[in-house]
């Protein structure tokens, strides 16, 4: 990890901010942060390997991360108590079919590339 | 309790080393237990290091915002940790560039059919708007999911809690669906499994294969922007 490279995540998060902010969105700024830096990364045509460490160094243990705050679900255990139900009901049936509906539609569409591809010799 | 170790215990509730030392501590408790466990989705580190600390929390007495006092400084990570999300992205994105379009459709139904499946069927089941509101961006990954749930109204560590749970079932469910489905291409059963849960679909794909892996964290990627720029859009229609 690089010291240039956390500025520069930080640099992008906090123009993110000051857009999602400016602009009154409803996006959270680092959200807007990531697009633009995906962005930057298409037109400039490749990733410096110091950016893929310092991003590869943070994402390792992304999920730390979020500990602290899901910690926070303790304030609001009386929802889960109450709505149990509804929420795994709600977790179960959404995951299953946004599964089925991803691979299917991507079934679909892979047949579509495949045939794209496979013309494409004759094409060149 | 002795005099002396109380007076240690009111001086270290109060600075931040203990909350972050805590977080530390728990989150390696809980990944040497999922390491132990040959990778279980069941025994999700995460998971373990949540109840480890509501556990001591709640035995100890202590405020949560005493201790986030002292994890805010791990939590503060969450955003450049999000920004550098792009550059997974872009990796995958130079992949796939000619068949991006058709990716793209493939997520985005996959990220229509995760929010309202999942506001639809709590709905119907009587679910209060704050738990629809934290229950809609919960196939995304967490940083981002509770990015959004903070923008749309809903509680972001509800979210997080749910996202994890929804990253933990599709790990357990996936296989046995996309079976179901007969799914046999290794992009189409990656791309479903990073839509639906994330890094913890992510990690399941890439145990079982290389392709599969790439994809679901391409369909990671496009899942957490697409949702955060659609949620809100479907959400203030509904609402």
């Amino acid at each position: 990890m690089t010291l240039g490279f956390i500025t520069l995540l930080l640099v992008f998060q906090l123009v993110g901010e000051v857009i999602s902010k400016g602009l009154d969105l409803p996006l959270p700024g680092p959200v807007v942060g990531m697009a633009l830096l995906f962005l930057a990364l298409v037109i400039k045509g490749n990733a410096p390997d110091g950016l893929k460490d310092t991003a590869n160094g943070l994402l390792k243990h992304l999920s730390l991360l979020f500990v602290p705050a899901g910690v926070g679900v303790m304030l609001h255990l009386h929802l889960i108590r109450d709505e149990w139900l509804s929420i795994s009901a709600a977790l179960v049936v959404s995951t299953v079919a946004t599964i089925a509906v991803t691979a299917l539609v991507m079934k679909g569409c892979c047949r579509f590339v495949d045939e794209e591809t496979s013309k494409e010799p004759n094409d060149g | 309790m002795d005099d002396g170790f109380t007076q240690i215990w009111v001086y270290l509730s109060t600075t931040p080393l203990l909350g972050l030392t805590v977080t530390l501590v728990a989150y390696q408790t809980g990944m040497w237990v999922y390491t132990r466990a040959g990778l279980h989705p069941l025994l999700n580190p995460v998971l373990i290091a949540v109840l480890l600390l509501v556990g001591l929390l709640m035995l100890t007495g202590t405020e949560y915002r005493t201790y986030f006092d002292g994890a805010q400084f791990v939590h503060f990570m969450l955003g450049p940790a999000t920004v550098a999300l792009a550059v997974p992205l872009y990796r995958q994105f130079q992949k796939v560039r000619r068949s991006f379009v058709l990716i793209a459709a493939a997520v985005l139904s996959g990220s229509a059919t995760a929010a309202l499946g999942a506001i639809g069927v709590a709905w119907a089941l009587g679910a209060s708007r704050e738990t629809l509101l934290s229950l809609a961006p919960k196939s995304v990954t967490a940083p981002i999911a509770m990015g959004i749930a903070e923008a749309t109204g809903g509680v972001p560590s509800l979210t997080a809690v749910l996202v994890i749970l929804t990253g933990i079932l599709g790990a357990v469910l996936g296989t046995w669906t996309l079976n179901a489905l007969r799914i046999t291409d290794w992009r189409a059963r990656g791309l479903a499994m990073g839509t639906a849960s994330h890094g913890i679909g992510t990690a399941r794909a890439l145990q079982v294969n290389d392709v599969a892996g790439a994809f679901a964290s391409l369909a990671m990627g496009l899942n957490g922007l697409a949702t955060a720029v659609l949620l809100p859009l479907i959400l203030g229609l509904i609402f």
